[in-house]
């Protein structure tokens, strides 16, 4: 914890001069903004431990303020907003599974799974005879995430999208 | 089914071979500049008082503390009191809670004195040491710390208010503790913004360290504000440290007292103070320069290597 938000730690180094006191230079990572930043303790300082958790949680529905997930083993349920849904909303579906970072048990952040399976709603129909690919055209699922996809995909056909990249990966 | 525990080394057999060839050709330097090689002991009943030093100790049988020797420093100046002869010593030492890309609670520490040498005579030395180790490596500069702060902080350590460093250290995103000391800041301070210069350079010889930060160093003759230590980087990491020693046995007691004195203001233990230096001290040590320089680090230089576990053949984690 520092400054009221809870960071993790991606690099931690530690200086020591030779006629003098240790101290780690660090980098970490805000885990409600994203943003990394270096910061520089005095070692042996200690610092308050965030309560985080990583827990897979079922996505239940939208009430469109909220996002409602569940705990399949102890049907718990959690709400995350919209900040802590942030990408992830373009991608997932009630009933997919996601790793949802909690903190004080609110969740703080949404990782869809790394492909998920949508359906095709709308896109401009292909040229005939086009199988390969080649330039690809945007498309809308039914989540509302707009991905690009070869030409000989069609609405109503459902695909596999890596949502790392939000690249289209096949057809499902 | 029983996995086969590690066993096997950290470094590959062609840094065990080049860790060879450099122990040879410093040994090869010395003998060619008659210095003596001695050996002094890695266990001593008195402990090293430096605040920033944390001693491992063991205990005899019958009941006495032993300190594992953090530098061979206090004997090395105890056979120069009672010969007068340059000397030098390549050893283990050890130090606890050092872990890290350049630290290992146990390396190698090569040491040396040059009787009737100045801190200026013994860069000198230093220098033509590092042509036979490191033959690609430039002439060295050799800066002062307060010119090197000035021109990289912008502030005067040695007259900038505390004020001014806590700020500027805050603004380097230093989580400054409320009892964090005055030189503690302008280490982090050195290494955060003269660091990454030095890191652009080749050999730089930092000099004229603030007094408060003197170790075992003579303070400088004219202005008590400075000691007479010199610090050796190349490419940002911290090779030697050297200093004209300090002669006088009063100041040498003082100094002790003071560094016991802060350990109980940190809330750590005392350490004997070794009476046998003083003892040396007293009966007098001849004018001296001294340096003490780490050689895993060097190694680490001439083999380009980014980890101190590449030059180790077993690291703490693997002994």
């Amino acid at each position: 914890m520092l400054d009221g938000d809870p960071y993790t730690i991606v690099e931690n180094e530690f200086v020591k001069p030779g006629k003098g006191q240790a101290f780690n230079r660090v980098r970490i990572r805000n885990l409600k903004s994203g943003r990394t930043i270096e910061k520089t303790f005095r070692s042996g300082e200690s610092v308050e431990a965030a309560d985080v958790m990583n827990l897979n949680l079922q996505y239940l529905y939208s009430d469109g303020e909220y996002w409602h997930f569940m705990h399949q083993e102890s049907f718990e349920q959690f709400q995350a907003d919209a900040n802590a849904m942030s990408e992830a909303v373009k991608w997932i579906k009630e009933q997919d599974i996601c790793d949802v970072t909690l903190w004080n048990g609110t969740p703080l952040s949404i990782a869809p799974p790394t492909f998920v399976t949508l359906a095709i709603t709308e896109t401009d129909p292909g040229l005939k005879g086009d199988t390969s690919g080649g330039g690809g055209k945007p498309a809308t699922l039914e989540t509302g995430a707009v991905v690009r996809v070869p030409l000989f995909v069609q609405i109503g056909e459902v695909i596999k999208v890596d949502t790392r990249t939000g690249d289209y990966v096949s057809r499902a | 089914m029983n996995e086969t525990p590690r066993w096997q080394p950290d470094a590959s057999l062609d840094m065990l071979q080049a860790r060879a060839q450099l122990l040879s050709q410093l040994r090869a330097y010395f003998a060619a500049a008659d210095l003596l090689e001695v050996e002094t002991p890695i266990l001593s009943r008195a402990g090293n008082t430096d605040p920033a030093l944390d001693s491992f100790c063991t205990q005899a049988s019958n009941g006495q503390d032993y300190y594992l020797h953090t530098s061979p420093e206090y004997p090395m100046k105890r056979l120069l009191a009672a010969y007068g002869q340059s000397l030098y010593q390549i050893c283990k030492v050890f130090r606890q809670d050092e872990l890290g890309r350049y630290h290992n609670p146990e390396f190698t520490l090569l040491e040396w004195y040059r009787v009737g040498f100045s801190s200026m005579q013994l860069m000198d030395d230093v220098e033509a040491l590092l042509r036979t180790v490191l033959p690609q490596l430039g002439p060295a500069q050799r800066l002062s710390y307060s010119a090197l702060f000035v021109a990289h902080v912008g502030l005067d350590p040695l007259k900038a208010s505390d004020g001014h460093l806590v700020d500027y250290a805050a603004r380097q995103g230093v989580v400054v503790p409320a009892d964090a000391a005055r030189d503690w800041l302008l280490q982090v301070l050195f290494d955060h913004v003269v660091g990454d210069w030095l890191k652009q350079q080749g050999a730089v010889f930092v000099t004229d360290y603030p007094a408060s930060q003197a170790a075992l160093a003579e303070l400088h003759p004219t202005d008590k504000r400075l000691a007479q230590r010199f610090e050796l980087y190349i490419h940002g990491v911290e090779l030697a440290n050297g200093y004209q020693e300090l002669t006088n046995p009063s100041e040498q007691q003082a100094r002790f007292r003071a560094d016991n004195v802060k350990r109980q203001t940190q809330g750590r233990a005392t350490l004997p103070i070794d009476q046998a230096l003083l003892g040396a001290l007293t009966a007098g040590l001849p004018v001296c320069a001294g340096v003490a320089l780490g050689v895993d680090r060097l190694l680490m230089l001439q083999t380009a290597s980014t980890h101190i576990e590449q030059v180790l053949s077993f690291t703490a984690t693997n002994a």
